[in-house]
């Protein structure tokens, strides 16, 4: 049976509550990031991925990889609450000997499918599943979430062409475009608009939606699983560090660390 | 020869930096020298070093956004029109995403370009093993022409860059963003290419660069009351390697310990056996290092006990090799008993 809206609303509530606590436990991380993916990662963990929680390494189920590997936190609480393992381990984030490393780790964490860490590398990995998929007869779907700053990486444009190339209409690449890098706005640093644009050329199938609505989110993703023979991008409008008012559009909060008085405001502020 | 022109770190009051902010310092220098500098950064102006030059020298700076890759071809073409480039990002992006365009662009060129790697070694802590940079002395020090310096401190990174800035051909500085402890003042002498002996000691050499020298001299004061006398050596450029200070110490102190904040794979240790078995003098030796293995999250201190490389690690590689080294002795003195 497929959560409502509402409850959709109220999963990505609780993620980005998960992420404030694990980043406050931490002591480091990045809040900005992964609280901007939190609607997207709702959606795609509790509608939109065939995904069985009590069979991590089934192997019909649909990937994700996670190519902003820093939002970590919020795919993390996401495999949490879907039940991959006990939502208490999320309190380990970060610690020496963690199931939970800073980027994630196949090895170590149920519900990873992809190992990664460096920006831009993440496109590349789930053009190569999804022609194993191909090869194999297989239906499933890969989903890659991509932050905008990082689709200044080449390898990003890189594998844009494969995918393309290779018509592979079983990638689905989201874009988080809060428009917000490490070091300030992306359009200062090194511009990317027309984003979309730049995409169609590259012949992927664009839909351009707001990331955190969760109505949009499920529409464009049908839409996307509904195109042959190309690649689909959703380009998602966001807010960097989304649901808490003064992380939001701040580069500082790109990975500053959550104090124990910041974090009683940023909950207050979610809730 | 008492520890010259040495900070007082006897005690735990040890005064604590990261070593990028000895970089920052330098590269201020430099253009307040009125050098004709470009410093480059890759979206981590915020925590590489370059934060505040940026805000001073806005003219020399140039933030390209995620694009090391492209960062770095840039500064070639800024050394071929005369420019002297320093280009920051993380130690495993430079020595790793863009070592082909280092190699083939810019040592293929002999291109005066400075390449920064923070955030390396361990320092990146808790972001885990993806983003340690554990590999980058190994592999840079392979390229033509590269030279590979690891200082030990803020105050010695600073030097560091300034030299760099006046060093024919590419340079790779390793930087560390954990604050660790500052051993050297302004008056310790650094000379690009020369390690520097920092304490006398006749029964066995360590030699380590990097943030790790601190954790030597520690180790070294330990065993000096179990009565071992261990000289400590700050091998702050691992390339080009000081052969002559290693065959020296082969001869004067017949064992060494290399110490790095890295892989135990390629880099000082490595360096130092080759050098040591091109001597013709092979003796014993042990290498201190992360072997053959990825690190993980913890905080930077965890993670250098977990790995053994803090004092207590750095003390039991010295009672070990002490032991080759006495069985060496043993074997060498029934051989000539047998012969006789
Ligand atoms: C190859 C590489 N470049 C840079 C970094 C440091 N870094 C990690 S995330 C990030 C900014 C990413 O910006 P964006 O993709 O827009 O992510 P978001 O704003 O969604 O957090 C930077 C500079 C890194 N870890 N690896």
């Amino acid at each position: 049976m497929s959560p409502t809206p509402t409850e959709l609303r109220g999963v990505a509530k609780v993620i980005r509550r998960d992420i404030l606590t694990m980043l406050l436990e931490a002591g480091s991380g990045h809040p900005g990031g992964s609280l901007s993916a939190a609607d997207i990662i709702a959606v795609l963990y509790w509608e939109v991925m065939n995904i069985r929680p009590d069979r991590p390494v089934w192997e019909e189920r649909d990937r994700f990889v996670l190519s902003k590997a820093h939002a970590a936190p919020a795919l993390y609480a996401a495999l949490a609450r879907r039940g991959y393992f006990d939502v208490r381990e999320l309190l380990t984030f970060r610690k020496l000997k963690s199931k939970l490393q800073g980027f994630p780790d196949m090895h170590k964490t149920l519900g990873i499918d992809a190992s990664v860490g460096s920006p831009g590398q993440g496109l590349s990995i789930a053009n190569g599943l999804a022609i194993a998929a191909k090869r194999d007869g297989k239906s499933f779907r890969v989903y890659c979430l991509i932050g905008d700053g990082e689709t200044q990486e080449g390898q990003v444009w890189e594998a844009a062409m494969t995918s393309a190339h290779h018509g592979l209409d079983n990638v689905c690449a989201i874009i988080d475009r809060n428009r917000m890098m490490g070091d300030g706005d992306t359009e200062k640093i090194a511009a990317l608009a027309p984003l979309g644009d730049k995409w169609r050329t590259f012949n992927w199938h664009v839909i351009e939606t707001d990331g955190h609505d969760v109505e949009q989110l499920l529409g464009a993703f049908s839409e996307a699983a509904s195109v042959k023979g190309k690649p689909s991008l959703i380009l998602a409008r966001t807010v960097k560090g989304k649901g808490v008012p003064f992380m939001e559009n701040n580069p500082e909060w790109h990975d500053k660390k959550v104090t124990e008085d910041l974090y009683e405001e940023a909950v207050r502020a979610l809730s | 020869m008492a520890e010259m022109g040495l900070a007082d770190i006897h005690h735990n009051a040890a005064k604590l930096e990261a070593t990028s902010r000895g970089y920052e310092r330098g590269l201020i220098e430099l253009a307040e020298r009125g050098f004709d500098i470009i410093v480059m950064d890759a979206d981590l102006a915020g925590s590489s070093g370059t934060g505040e030059f940026r805000k001073r020298f806005p003219d020399r700076f140039m933030d390209i956004g995620l694009c090391e890759q492209d960062m770095i071809g840039t500064a070639a073409g800024l050394a071929l029109a005369g420019k002297c480039v320093f280009v920051t990002t993380h130690g495993m992006l430079a020595a790793g995403k863009a070592w082909d365009i280092i190699r083939s662009t810019i040592c293929y060129g002999t291109l005066n370009v400075n390449i920064c790697g923070a955030d390396a070694g361990l320092s990146a802590g808790a972001a885990g093993g993806s983003r340690q940079s554990l590999e980058d002395v190994a592999v840079m020090r392979t390229l033509t022409g590269m030279t590979v310096v690891v200082p030990a401190d803020s105050v010695e990174a600073k030097k560091a860059t300034i030299a760099a800035s006046r060093t024919p051909g590419p340079v790779y500085l390793r930087f560390a963003s954990a604050r660790v402890p500052i051993v050297t003042t302004d008056l310790t002498p650094f000379t690009m290419g020369q390690a520097e002996v920092y304490r006398q000691g006749d029964d066995v050499s360590v030699l380590a660069c990097g943030v790790v020298v601190y954790e030597a001299m520690r180790a070294a004061r330990k065993l000096e009351d179990e009565g071992i006398s261990v000289r400590v050596i700050n091998c702050h450029t691992v390339k080009p390697f000081d052969r002559a200070m290693v065959s020296r110490m082969a001869v004067e102190t017949g064992a060494i310990v290399t110490v790095e904040e890295g892989a135990s794979i390629g880099g000082l240790g490595g360096a130092c056996a080759e050098a040591l078995a091109q001597v013709g003098r092979p003796i014993p030796m042990k290498i201190v290092g992360i072997e053959d293995r990825f690190g993980e999250s913890g905080e930077h201190e965890e993670l250098l006990l977990h790995f053994g490389l803090t004092s207590r690690g750095i003390a039991s590689a010295i009672r070990e090799v002490l032991i080759m080294k006495a069985n060496g002795a043993r074997g060498a003195r029934e051989e000539e008993t047998r012969s006789r």
